[in-house]
């Protein structure tokens, strides 16, 4: 069925064929749960206009969600596509392939001293994904320290601490008030020196994009780490809430014009709400999502699995 | 809005194309108003609104509210009864028909959007306040900043930790109750929150405070042990309030969180939060359309005093991106002394704007920050912010200001004697080209007109003020009438 489907390419890269097998593994679970659109007969014009209705509704945007639409829509046309579930495949292969990495992460890489952002607006999940993150290298047994650069936010130090504890790494802080990039070059050398440690994970004060002193303060905090160690930060991680409509795009645009972001960290997807923003930040910026928050507890974070992502968006 | 103000609105961007992109290319000012104006200026159509007109009209309208994350069955609705409207209308005189669909929309928008309502504090005290919502929504910072308001307006208010699940959510509020001064009743994290709630009432009564706000914890609208959870509050505290706090950004699914919690505890009021970000906030709409409730304040930053009174036209013209202008002329007046202000509105009531006061007025944006920053206080210019090349703006900046310094006063109190030989002369004064200065005394002509409109506008909001009493109530706004919030300062 693959070879018809996708018939114009004969030779298929290990990806792709790796793709499609966990497409198709997946694939009976989601014809169950897709309902409405998949499940009519023919291919259709309410077919399409439901198909954008669905993809809007989960905030993928208008300009990526025409996109997607007429992509896939020609495809199917073109090569003269009959049954629903093969349309149904063609968009999904579509939108996986919009949202898979290019580049590997970076933290994992054996360096002296790997230093991570981790950058986002105000509530979006920062503190508590470090918390989950410092859990979740810490099991990989890697020595993790978490810098307190929440210097502003009433008890943000508090907060960062009992993740800490919880995840059994130490964190380096200051009193409230103090200089974030301060507390960052303090970490360092301190990650560097007594702590020995290989990934140092920085919090840091929710802004808003918009808020063009706070970004400063952000481009600030990036040369002090570069000062100190080579290429830091390697990893700049910008946390976005699910539920973030459009301007989930200016959020990944001004982020990382300043802190220069590296990847996304999508939270909060244990709520009805699906994060499809996500898809136009890769397509206007290329910034792909790295890991997904699903609860409050320090396991519910996974890597971003862009299959099970688009089963989610589109599968229900 | 009036038709004054609507016609204003499709003028805005002669005002800002005075900034080069990075392309070279003239700015286009990409409103709802701009795109409303090239639709119409295709049909000829005068008169009478025609089903055309409104149906191309109404596409952008659907596309803006979209944009501005108003759930996409919402806007169906919307635009249906948009289109009943607005066909068969009468175009007013003063207006073109971009003007006036404009008009009917964000006349139809404004009505959707209520009028704000004040909080329930008619009862028995103490009154109970009670705060809900997702996670990370703005609720803790939300009770301090009611309880600063309430503070401020004679109330004894109680602030209430009953969030026992966030790390560190009870020295949270301690922390802002602190710097406030405002007494927080905490119970540690191991007593139930309806216990809590009890607790804290009966202390309340005891103390005389006749306010006591609840802060709980996020939660999700589909977590039922967690909605039972504030249902047992709510029945143990019986709250005149309870008030859905929403952040400004949230997209399409605002209208299910509203049902969900609506549902289980009916809400009597919506806060919208960090409305000082450039999120359109099309979440306010959607969720006054399937729960009905007043949208009662906004936060307009993250300190305690960035609470302000919800007002329908301006979130109507946010809504529909045509930007926050007023709020852009409110900010600069505040910036800039009272005197400047006072001699610039007259010159601009008595019609004069000439390259003196240009330069006046560059010097004062100067003041104000630079042209990105300014530019991203408009909601929905903050990508065409992203567009300038700052160094590009500097530049040109720079280069106007030399030209206007190279004019005689005679000149640039009477512009137009500048003929061809003053031209040249200008650009070889200020290292310039013939053309430069040509440009700029074209721009400038089309700057004096705006200038001569934003003139009757500021007529209009001084009578506003004069009738809401203060200057301060007539200058709310999003964002905050503070500076430091306005560039991000702390
Ligand atoms: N349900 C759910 N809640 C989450 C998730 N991640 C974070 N939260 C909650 O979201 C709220 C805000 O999280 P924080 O980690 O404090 O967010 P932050 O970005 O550090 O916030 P600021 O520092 O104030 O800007 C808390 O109540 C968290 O428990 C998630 O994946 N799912
Ligand atoms: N810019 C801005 N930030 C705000 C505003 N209101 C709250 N915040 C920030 O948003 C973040 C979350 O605020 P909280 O008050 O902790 O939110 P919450 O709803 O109590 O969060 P949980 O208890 O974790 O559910 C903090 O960083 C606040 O400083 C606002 O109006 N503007
Ligand atoms: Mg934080
Ligand atoms: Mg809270």
């Amino acid at each position: 069925m693959f070879r018809r489907l996708f018939g114009k390419q004969e030779e298929k890269t290990q990806d792709e064929l790796l793709l499609e097998e966990s497409l198709q593994k997946t694939r009976g679970g989601v014809l169950g749960r897709i309902g409405t659109i998949f499940q009519a007969n023919e291919i259709t014009d309410e077919l399409w206009d439901e198909l954008e209705e669905t993809l809007i509704m989960a905030d993928v945007g208008m300009e990526t969600t025409a996109e997607l639409v007429e992509k896939t829509r020609s495809r199917v046309e073109r090569d003269g596509i009959k049954a629903t579930a093969d349309a149904y495949l063609i968009l999904k292969r579509e939108m996986v392939n919009l949202l898979k990495a290019d580049e590997p992460l970076q933290i994992e890489q054996p360096r002296i001293l790997t230093v991570v952002l981790v950058v986002g607006v105000n509530g979006s999940g920062k503190t508590t994904t470090i918390g989950k993150l410092a859990y979740r290298y810490k099991q990989r047994g890697k020595k993790v320290v978490l810098a307190a650069g929440d210097t502003f936010r009433a008890a943000a130090i508090e907060q960062l601490q009992v993740w800490g504890k919880r995840a059994g790494v130490d964190v380096i802080a200051q009193a409230p008030g103090s200089d974030p990039a301060a507390v960052l070059f303090d970490a360092m050398r301190a990650s560097q020196e007594s702590r020995k440690a290989e990934i140092l994970i920085v919090d840091t004060a929710g802004r808003l994009q918009n808020k063009f002193n706070l970004m400063q303060e952000l481009e600030k905090m990036r040369r002090v780490a570069a000062r100190q160690v080579h290429a830091a930060p390697h990893e700049t991680l910008l946390v976005l809430d699910a539920s973030t409509g459009q301007n989930a795009i200016l959020q990944a645009k001004g982020f990382q014009e300043t802190a220069g972001v590296t990847g996304i960290v999508l939270t909060k997807l244990d709520g009805t709400a699906k994060g499809g923003a996500v898809l136009s930040i890769k397509k206007v910026l290329g910034v792909p999502v790295r890991f997904v928050g699903s609860g409050e507890k320090i396991g519910d974070l996974a890597e971003f699995d862009p299959v099970a992502f688009v089963e989610g968006l589109v599968g229900e | 809005m009036d038709a004054e103000s609507a016609r204003l609105c499709t003028e805005l961007p002669d005002y800002f194309s005075i900034l080069p992109n990075r392309s070279g290319r003239q700015f286009v000012f990409e409103s709802l108003s701009d795109k409303l104006q090239a639709v119409f200026s295709q049909l000829a159509s005068h008169g009478k609104l025609s089903e055309a007109d409104v149906n191309a009209a109404l596409r952008e309208v659907r596309l803006a509210l979209l944009e501005a994350d108003v759930n996409f069955k919402v806007v169906k609705d919307f635009v249906g009864r948009i289109k009943e409207r607005a066909i068969g209308v009468e175009v007013m005189d003063s207006l073109t028909p971009a003007q006036q669909v404009v008009k009917i929309v964000n006349d139809e928008l404004i009505n959707l959007l209520g009028k704000p309502a004040p909080l329930n504090l008619s009862g028995q005290p103490p009154t109970v306040i009670m705060l809900v919502g997702l996670q990370g929504a703005g609720k803790t910072t939300m009770a301090g900043k009611l309880a600063l308001r309430l503070r401020k307006q004679g109330q004894r208010p109680l602030l209430v930790a009953a969030d026992v699940y966030r790390p560190a959510a009870i020295q949270q509020l301690e922390i802002l109750g602190k710097q406030i001064d405002i007494p927080v009743y905490s119970e540690g994290t191991d007593v139930s929150p309806a216990t809590i709630a009890r607790n804290a009432i009966r202390v309340a009564k005891e103390k005389a405070h006749t306010v006591v706000i609840l802060d709980t914890a996020g939660r999700l609208q589909i977590d039922d042990a967690m909605m039972q959870e504030l249902e047992q509050v709510r029945l143990v505290a019986r709250p005149a309030d309870i008030l859905l706090v929403v952040d400004a950004m949230t997209g399409q699914e605002a209208v299910h969180v509203a049902e969900g919690f609506h549902a289980r505890v009916p809400t009597t009021g919506l806060i919208m939060t960090k409305i000082d970000g450039d999120a359109r906030g099309g979440a306010a709409l959607s969720i006054r359309e399937v729960t009905g409730v007043p949208i009662k304040f906004l936060g307009t930053s993250e300190k305690l005093d960035g609470l302000e009174p919800f007002q329908p036209d301006r979130m109507a013209s946010r809504i529909l991106g045509m930007g926050d202008i007023l709020t852009l002329i409110e900010r600069a007046q505040e910036n800039i002394t009272e005197e400047d202000a006072a001699a610039m509105e007259e010159r601009l009531a008595s019609g004069q704007f000439d390259f003196e006061d240009f330069l006046d007025q560059l010097r004062q944006l100067k003041r104000l920050g630079s042209i990105t920053d300014l530019l991203k206080m408009i909601p929905g210019m903050n990508q065409m912010a992203k567009d300038v090349d700052p160094q590009e703006a500097t530049k040109n900046l720079k280069m106007v200001e030399a030209i206007i310094s190279s004019m005689t006063v005679h000149e640039r109190q009477n512009p137009h004697v500048l003929n061809g030989s003053r031209r040249r002369r200008i650009a070889t004064g200020s290292g310039t080209t013939v053309n430069d200065v040509n440009q700029l005394v074209k721009q400038f002509k089309d700057m004096q007109k705006m200038m001569k409109q934003m003139g009757v506008m500021g007529g209009n909001r001084k009578k506003k003020r004069g009738r809401k009493g203060g200057r301060r109530e007539g200058a709310g706004m999003f964002g905050g009438g503070n500076l430091m919030d306005m560039f991000g300062g702390r």
